[in-house]
């Protein structure tokens, strides 16, 4: 059943068995046609800065409303689900489909709240581990924009180490009765599904207590509050689950064996920029402030002459080139067997650390006008409240620390930090508060 | 270095890696630290052999490449180079081959001797500082009657003692030329630097109204912008392969290092603030690797953004394979800075290339000054 990143590049010979494969230039041809007459070129440095508090409940209803539509849009078109089997909706062609698809919609609005963690790791997790009617029950959905997943796995007492999750399900009968509260879910107020790790087992180690669930998010045993990040933005969101009730027809893989299912999830999370299941602009950049966004900021400046700023502008886009290299060669790493599944952490890691150089390399050139701003100074508007939110890209999916664990642990197979909890049953492993009531 | 290698590539790595094993293993690197070629002529031909010096130049002249895309192939040779601190002027050679090539049969003599092994040849570019900027060149042109008399200190040049041949990037009223200049010419004087490399020898090549004929012209008068842009992409491709090759042997020693040396009872590979920084280098490791290899891979395909990766693959593994040797010292702690350590052979040769072609700072101007006009281009 375990299958690996490359799932995808498997349908795709299964279907070219069946009939003629488009070819990668046919495909983007389609692809670069159907875009430009469909879909609305984007607005100079739309969507720039760090999780930015610009828009109204209204305007972003409207938007996630408008998401929906495009995606619904290409899978009439099909180009919905490029890497994912025919079976399920999906186009059943391979990762070169899909770069090429990144390449193509670039510079041109994109269905971007479906992607993560809809399509990867939710999606990329049922097609996995899903059962044959659960895969054809949702994934056609997903590639049809009618279901917009959250993934329930942070918990407020574990960041950081999610097997330690104390929401918990209890059997009863042919259901499970689910409580507890989740996380940092982007979006979960306007959200469909969940997929959600929890407890079914407190008298075995961490690990091997853990199953994983799927349930709809709309329903009265779930309670959805937005927090309000520093900046006042309010997409992410924490659940209260409350006896929630899940038949056992929607349980992802073995009971206690949610760990096997959650290794491969956080690994789909991991290679989010470099996933088959994901379309991501070429070029666009984690965390949202990239090279040109510097050559913005210092033209708005009046600073775009300065020896010293280019020399950032120039540091930044070197950053940029890197990480889009590195997440190639990983990609194709992962994929041909040469490197170890968690070599995706090196991207991440690379990722985290080179956008918060270049978030306070843009705060940096916007000057005294980064502290205090007025509607009129273009670009350089918002780069202090970009610099506030730096962190969220070394914490967001895993944070930059456990990727270095992983890195020399994983991958360089360094000794693992001694885990006090590792052989204990998780009913006596001590537990300290959540950091939010 | 790339991660899948072609059945014919994977031949040339090999072969070359064994060779460099047997000739130049550790010791003798530092057996030719007084050398004054700082490597053995024969040496030079059984690489050669190899295919050292035939990659970037066509077929037809009695070169040609492995997979079709040269440059790449030729950094396979220039990795097993820095994994090894191999010695041998590699990108000199290679960049004056393949101008020779690309100018058609009017040099072939020379060219067959370099292809050979039989000659080393060298370039003269950049001046003493501060002409040794980017876009500077260290010697003036200027044409009498028949003749093209060139003046000017051009350094540092590899190998200038050893070469046949020097091929001179000169400054004229008709713009860049570049001339095969016979080293014997009269009027020509070499002169030694010193370095903090063991093995590759740089030099001061003086010229005092030193006088060839027109046919020494590599190209046309005053056209050689572009062809020298071409030929500085291609050294700062190999330079950089050899500095990845160079990053990656210390990183590899240094990670076995940390298995074997203990310290209050347990290795140092046990300790999450030493983990935690070899994390941080193997990522800077894999990003050097991989935008070597995008910029190799946009320079053969001619692709136009092959400028902009070639100098921030050369601003990012001249900054980062600096800090990462440095760090490898400083994980290794005293041994890393003696004589008898093998450290010290990449450290020196990541020093040197992170100070040829372009420092990483001229290069993030370079880099600037395209994506400053980026959107204007999409």
């Amino acid at each position: 059943m375990t299958s690996d990143i490359s799932t995808g590049t498997g349908s795709a010979a299964g279907a070219a068995n069946a009939e003629a494969t488009e070819s990668v230039a046919d495909f983007r041809r389609r692809a670069r046609t159907w875009i430009r007459a469909n879909l609305r070129p984007l607005e100079h440095n739309e969507g720039a800065g760090v999780m930015r508090a610009d828009t109204t409940d209204e305007e972003e209803l409207a938007a996630v409303a408008r998401e929906r539509q495009i995606q619904r849009m290409l899978f009439d078109a099909g180009l919905a689900g490029i890497c994912f089997p025919r079976e399920y909706g999906g186009q059943g062609l391979s990762p070169e489909h899909q770069r090429a698809f990144n390449e193509e919609i670039t510079g041109f609005e994109y269905p971007g709240r479906l992607q993560a963690p809809t399509f990867s790791p939710c999606a990329a997790v049922l097609l996995e581990f899903g059962t044959p009617e659960q895969k054809e029950r949702h994934l056609p959905a997903i590639i049809k924009g009618e279901e917009i997943w959250m993934q329930f796995l942070s918990e407020p007492s574990s960041g950081s180490d999610v097997a330690g999750a104390l929401t918990t399900a209890v059997r009863e009968g042919d259901d499970w009765i689910l409580n507890g509260s989740k996380i940092w879910t982007t979006g979960a107020w306007w959200s469909d599904w969940a997929l959600c790790l929890a407890r079914t087992n407190w008298d075995v180690p961490k690990h091997r207590g853990l199953t994983v669930f799927i349930m709809p998010l709309r329903q009265p045993g779930i309670d959805v509050q937005r927090i309000e990040m520093l900046n006042g933005n309010k997409e992410f969101c924490q659940e209260f689950i409350t006896d929630v009730r899940v038949p056992d027809t929607d349980r992802i893989g073995d009971v206690d064996n949610g760990w096997t299912v959650g290794t491969r999830w956080m690994f789909h999370e991991r290679m989010l920029h470099n996933s088959p299941f994901v379309t991501v602009p070429a070029g666009w950049s984690y965390g949202g402030v990239d090279a040109t966004v510097l050559v913005d900021v210092a033209r708005d400046a009046g600073r775009l002459d300065e020896p010293r700023v280019r020399d950032l502008i120039g540091e930044g886009r070197v950053l940029d080139l890197v990480r889009e290299s590195l997440q190639g060669r990983i990609g194709r790493g992962v994929v041909s067997r040469r490197m170890p599944d968690q070599s995706a952490a090196i991207g991440r890691l690379f990722a985290g650390i080179a956008s918060t150089r270049v978030t306070s390399m843009a705060y940096d050139i916007a000057g005294s006008a980064g502290a205090a701003w007025s509607a009129e100074d273009g670009a350089v508007a918002e780069c202090g409240n970009d610099f506030l939110l730096r962190q969220t890209t070394c914490i967001g999916g895993g944070t930059t620390e456990m990727a270095r664990n992983v890195i020399s642990e994983r991958v360089l197979g360094m000794p693992r930090e001694p885990a006090l909890d590792r052989d204990r049953a998780f009913r006596d492993v001590p537990r300290g508060g959540s950091g939010r009531s | 270095m790339l991660l899948e290698l072609s059945p014919d590539q994977e031949v040339l790595r090999e072969a070359t890696a064994r060779y460099l094993a047997d000739r130049v293993p550790a010791e003798a690197v530092r057996r030719l630290r007084h050398d004054p070629a700082g490597f053995e002529a024969d040496y030079w031909q059984g690489g050669a052999e190899l295919g050292w010096t035939s990659l970037l130049v066509g077929e037809e002249q009695g070169g040609g490449s492995i997979s079709g895309s040269a440059l790449v192939d030729l950094t396979l040779v220039a990795h097993e180079f820095g994994l090894r601190a191999a010695p041998g002027p590699l990108a000199a050679t290679n960049v004056v081959a393949a101008a020779l090539g690309a100018a058609g049969p009017a040099h072939s003599e020379v060219l067959a001797d370099i292809l050979s092994g039989a000659t080393v040849a060298a370039w003269c570019l950049g001046g003493p500082p501060p002409l040794d900027r980017l876009d500077s060149v260290g010697l003036a042109l200027r044409v009498d009657g028949d003749d093209l008399v060139l003046d000017g200190v051009s350094r540092p040049v590899e190998s200038a003692a050893q070469a046949g041949h020097l091929l001179v990037a000169a400054r004229g009223e008709e713009g860049l030329t570049q001339l095969l200049v016979p080293a014997a010419t009269p009027g020509v004087t070499v002169e030694p630097l010193r370095t903090v490399d063991l093995t590759r020898r740089f030099f001061a090549v003086r010229m005092d109204g030193v006088r060839v004929p027109r046919a020494a012209v590599v190209g046309e008068v005053g056209a050689a912008a572009d062809q020298i842009e071409r030929q500085l992409q291609r050294a700062i491709v190999i330079l950089n392969a050899e500095t990845v090759g160079a990053m990656q042997a210390a990183f590899d020693m240094t990670v076995r290092w940390a298995f074997e040396r203990y310290s209050f009872g347990r290795p140092l590979a046990s300790y999450q603030a030493l983990k935690h920084r070899f994390a941080d280098m193997k990522t800077w490791l894999e990003g050097a690797h991989a935008v070597n290899d995008s910029a190799a891979a946009a320079v053969d395909a001619g692709s136009p953004d092959a400028g902009e990766l070639v100098s921030a693959a050369k601003s990012f593994i001249g900054d980062y394979g600096t800090e990462l040797l440095q760090d490898c010292v400083q994980l290794h702690g005293g041994i890393g800075v003696t004589y008898e350590h093998d450290l010290h052979l990449y450290l020196r040769r990541v020093t040197v290339n992170r100070a040829l072609c372009g420092t990483p700072a001229e290069h993030r101007q370079r880099v600037a000054a395209v994506v400053e006009h980026l959107k204007e281009r999409a």
